[in-house]
C-alpha cells in the first residue's frame, strides 16, 4: 500500500460509503437507539446512528443523555456487540431428514449474508481478533463464524471520550484504534465545525476511499483529529493494575475472597450475554412432531448457570462462588493459558448491566490488596 | 506443562457435523450397561482412533452425549461404545438394535500414552466403567505385549453383578503374561473374591514404583485415592495418567463446558498426566 492518505469527510458522507456497500449486496449494520439504549442494528443511512446522543453509565447503570450537539459517535458501548452477528445468539448447525429408514444430514447456518459494522471501538475490534482466535485459531475451526468474518467489512471510531466503565486503557486494548480495521473514523467538533476524517487500514478500505471522490484532509484538520483522539487516554476514570494476574488468580482459587466478592451475585448470567468475548454456548437438538425431521440449534450459554457443569449425577459448580470464580478467573487468567491473551477488553459492559453493580475491576484490586497482605 | 499424546485422525471436514454408523451389535454387559459395536455407514470412511479417546454419540432427535471408545484401536470402522444408562440420551441409545442409526463426531481428545512407555511396568486402574476407556490400551498392550515389563489391571466394581467384560476378564486372568485383580466393594453370596475398593489392591500389586506407568479411570474421587495411593508407593507423578470427564457440548474445545482450570476436558485431555492436574484435581467447584 502507498502512503496512507487522511480523507476528509461531511457526516453525511458516511452515506456514500454505506451505498456503495450497499449496491455490492452488503447490510449496514450500526449503532442506533431503540428501548433507551444504544444498541447494534442494520442501518440505512446515518440519520440512524444515534445522533446527538451520549449514555452515562455507572456500576448497574445506563442513562441515555442528550448531547449539545450533533455527534454520530458521542457515546461508548451498549448491551450489544458486534458478536452477535459473527456468532449468532441460535443458530441451526445442522438439519437431519429420516428417509427409507436413514438419516441424512445436511449443514446449516450460513445464509451469504455480508455486513459493514459502522462505529467499531477499538476494545470491540480487540474482542472481534479475539473471537477470531477461538473461532479460527485452533485446532478445530468452526466455519460459521469464519465464514461470517469473512465477509465483513469494518469502520472502525476511536473513542474521544471513554465512558465511567471504560478501563480499555488498563487492558491495553484502546482507546485509539490500531489494527484489525478497514477504514477508521476521527469525529471532530470544534468551534461550529463537525467532520470526520477517515483513515484506511487494509487495501480494500483504500479502495473504496480512492472510488468516492472524497477530498484530503489538510494538515490542520489531521492535527486536530489526532490531538482530539490524543486527549482520550487522559479522560479514564477507571484503570487497574493487570500486571501479574493472571498467576495470581490461578493461585487465589481457595482465597475466602471469592464469597465475600460473590456474595451479591444474582448468577443472572448478564455479565456473559453482554461481553464481546464470551463465547460459551450449548446445543439443543430437537425434532418435529412427526419425528421425521430433526435439528441441532446452537445458543449462548452462560457459565453462570447450574446447567452449565451438570454431569450425570448433578452439577459441579453448585455455588454461586463456584460459577462467579469460574468466570473472573476465565476472563483474567486461564484465557490466557487458553488463547494466549487476557479475555477482557476493558469495555465495561459487564460493570454497567450487573443489575446489582459487581465491578471486575474493584474485584482485581480487591484481591491485589488482599495477596499483598498475605505477603507481608 | 507436558502435553499428553495427541493426534488428528480424524477424517471428519466439518467437525460440528456428524456420520452416520449404524449398529453392527448390540451387547447387555450388566444390569444398566451394554456395548454397541458400530459401523460407518458411508463407505470409503475410515475410521481410526488412540486409545483413550472419544466420541460424540448422537441419537437421531434426542441428543448427543461424550462417549469413550471400548474397542481394539487396531481394528478399524469397528468401533464399540460401552454405556451406562444414566440420562435421556444414554437411555435412548440403551432402545437401538442392530441396523440402527447413530450420529457420530470424532475421535477427539488425547489418549494413553501407549507408546512411551515400553520397556515400564504397566498398571492400569480401573473403577466401575471406567474400564471401558481403557479396553484399547490393554488391547494395544497385549497384542505388543513383548515391549512392556509386567502389566498389571486392578479392577473395582461395585457389586459382582457390575463387573464389565466379564469373559474376557477371565480370558485376561487366565494369561501368565497379564496379572489381573478384582475387587468389588459389596460381596454377594457365592463371591469369593476380594471386596474393598480398588485402592485397596495398590500396596500389594507387583509392580516397580520407579519403574510404572499407570493409567487411571473411574470416579473423580477413586482417581484422587489411587493417584495417592500410586504416589505412596512411589510411582512418579508424570507417570501416573488420569482420564477426565465433565459436561461437553461440542467436544473440540469451542463450547466452554468443560473447562478445569486452564484446561479443555475434551481437547486438552480427557488424559491428563497426574502432573498436569494435581493443583486443581483436589479443590472443589472447578
Amino acid at each position: 500500500m502507498e502512503k496512507v492518505k487522511f480523507y476528509y469527510l461531511a457526516p453525511e458522507e458516511l452515506n456514500k460509503i454505506f451505498d456503495y456497500f450497499k449496491a455490492r449486496g452488503y447490510k449496514i449494520a450500526g449503532p442506533t437507539v431503540r428501548d433507551n439504549a444504544i444498541v447494534y442494528d442494520e442501518i440505512k443511512s446515518v440519520n440512524d446512528l444515534p445522533l446527538g446522543w451520549t449514555d452515562e453509565q455507572s456500576p448497574g447503570s445506563y442513562r441515555l443523555k442528550r448531547r449539545d450537539d450533533k455527534a454520530l459517535f458521542g457515546y461508548v458501548v451498549g448491551p450489544h456487540s458486534w458478536k452477535k452477528f459473527l456468532f449468532p445468539p441460535i443458530l441451526t448447525l445442522w438439519e437431519a431428514k429420516r428417509e427409507n429408514g436413514k438419516f441424512k444430514i445436511c449443514e446449516s447456518g450460513y445464509d451469504g449474508e455480508k455486513f459493514v459494522f459502522v462505529g467499531v471501538r477499538a476494545c470491540e475490534i480487540s474482542a472481534i481478533l479475539i473471537q477470531d482466535k477461538i473461532f479460527g485459531g485452533g485446532q478445530y475451526a468452526e466455519p460459521n463464524y469464519l465464514k461470517r468474518r469473512e465477509n465483513v467489512f469494518i469502520i472502525a471510531v476511536n473513542c474521544n471520550d471513554p465512558g465511567n466503565n471504560c478501563f480499555c486503557l488498563s487492558t491495553g486494548t484502546g482507546p485509539k484504534v490500531l489494527t484489525g480495521y478497514d477504514l477508521v473514523l476521527t469525529e471532530v467538533i470544534s468551534e461550529g465545525k463537525h467532520y470526520l476524517i477517515v483513515e484506511p487500514g487494509t487495501e480494500v478500505g483504500a479502495e473504496v476511499l480512492m472510488s468516492l471522490d472524497f477530498r484530503e484532509a489538510t494538515p490542520d484538520e489531521i492535527e486536530e483529529a489526532k490531538k482530539i483522539s490524543g486527549e482520550a487516554i487522559n479522560k479514564f476514570k477507571k484503570e487497574v493494575d493487570l500486571d501479574g494476574v493472571v498467576e495470581m488468580l490461578q493461585s487465589n482459587y481457595e482465597n475466602p475472597l471469592w464469597e465475600k466478592i460473590s456474595e451479591k451475585c444474582l448468577t443472572c448470567a448478564n455479565c456473559t450475554m453482554v461481553c464481546p468475548t464470551c463465547f460459551c454456548n450449548t446445543v439443543e437438538d430437537v425434532t418435529d412432531l412427526t419425528g421425521q425431521s430433526a435439528k441441532r440449534i446452537r445458543k449462548w450459554d452462560s457459565c453462570f448457570t447450574l446447567e452449565f457443569s451438570y454431569i450425570h449425577g448433578g452439577s459441579l459448580r453448585y455455588s454461586t462462588m463456584s460459577r462467579y470464580r469460574q468466570w473472573m478467573i476465565h476472563k483474567l487468567s486461564t484465557w490466557k493459558n487458553q488463547f494466549g491473551m487476557l479475555g477482557c477488553v476493558g469495555c465495561g459492559r459487564c460493570i454497567t448491566w450487573c443489575p446489582v453493580g459487581i465491578d471486575i475491576v474493584e474485584n482485581v484490586k480487591l484481591f491485589r490488596s488482599d495477596v499483598l497482605k498475605f505477603k507481608t | 506443562m507436558e502435553l499428553v499424546e495427541k493426534e488428528l485422525l480424524t477424517t471428519i471436514q466439518n467437525p460440528m457435523l456428524p456420520l452416520t454408523f449404524q449398529v453392527r451389535s448390540r451387547r447387555q454387559e450388566t444390569k444398566d450397561t451394554f456395548t454397541l459395536e458400530i459401523e460407518p455407514v458411508e463407505s470409503g470412511v475410515e475410521f481410526k482412533f488412540l486409545p483413550g479417546q472419544f466420541n460424540m454419540v448422537y441419537v437421531f432427535g434426542v441428543g448427543e452425549v461424550p462417549i469413550s471408545i471400548s474397542s481394539d484401536p487396531n481394528r478399524w470402522n469397528r468401533i464399540a461404545h460401552t454405556i451406562r444408562m444414566v440420562g435421556v440420551v444414554t437411555k435412548a441409545m440403551g432402545k437401538l438394535k442392530k441396523g440402527d442409526l447413530l450420529g457420530i463426531r470424532g475421535p477427539f481428545g488425547s489418549s494413553w500414552p501407549i507408546d512411551r512407555c515400553s520397556e515400564c511396568d504397566i498398571v492400569i486402574v480401573a473403577g466401575g466403567i471406567g474400564l471401558a476407556p481403557l479396553r484399547p490400551a490393554i488391547y494395544h498392550i497385549l497384542s505388543n505385549r513383548e515391549k512392556y515389563n509386567r502389566v498389571v489391571l486392578l479392577y473395582g466394581a461395585r457389586t459382582p453383578d457390575d463387573i464389565l467384560y466379564k469373559n474376557e476378564i477371565e480370558k485376561w486372568r487366565s494369561r501368565f503374561d497379564f496379572e489381573v485383580y478384582v475387587t468389588v466393594d459389596r460381596g454377594t453370596t457365592g463371591w469369593k473374591g476380594n471386596v474393598g475398593v480398588v485402592t485397596t489392591l495398590i500396596p500389594r500389586a507387583p509392580f516397580n514404583p520407579e519403574n510404572t506407568v499407570a493409567f487411571v479411570c473411574g470416579p473423580e474421587i477413586m482417581m484422587r485415592f489411587t493417584s495417592l495411593e500410586l504416589l505412596k508407593r512411589g510411582v512418579k507423578e508424570h507417570n501416573i495418567f488420569l482420564s477426565m470427564e465433565r459436561n461437553m457440548k461440542c467436544g473440540i474445545g469451542l463450547c466452554g463446558h468443560c473447562q478445569f482450570g486452564p484446561a479443555f476436558i475434551c481437547k486438552d485431555g480427557p488424559v491428563f498426566s497426574y502432573s498436569q492436574i494435581k493443583d486443581l484435581i483436589f479443590k472443589r467447584e472447578i
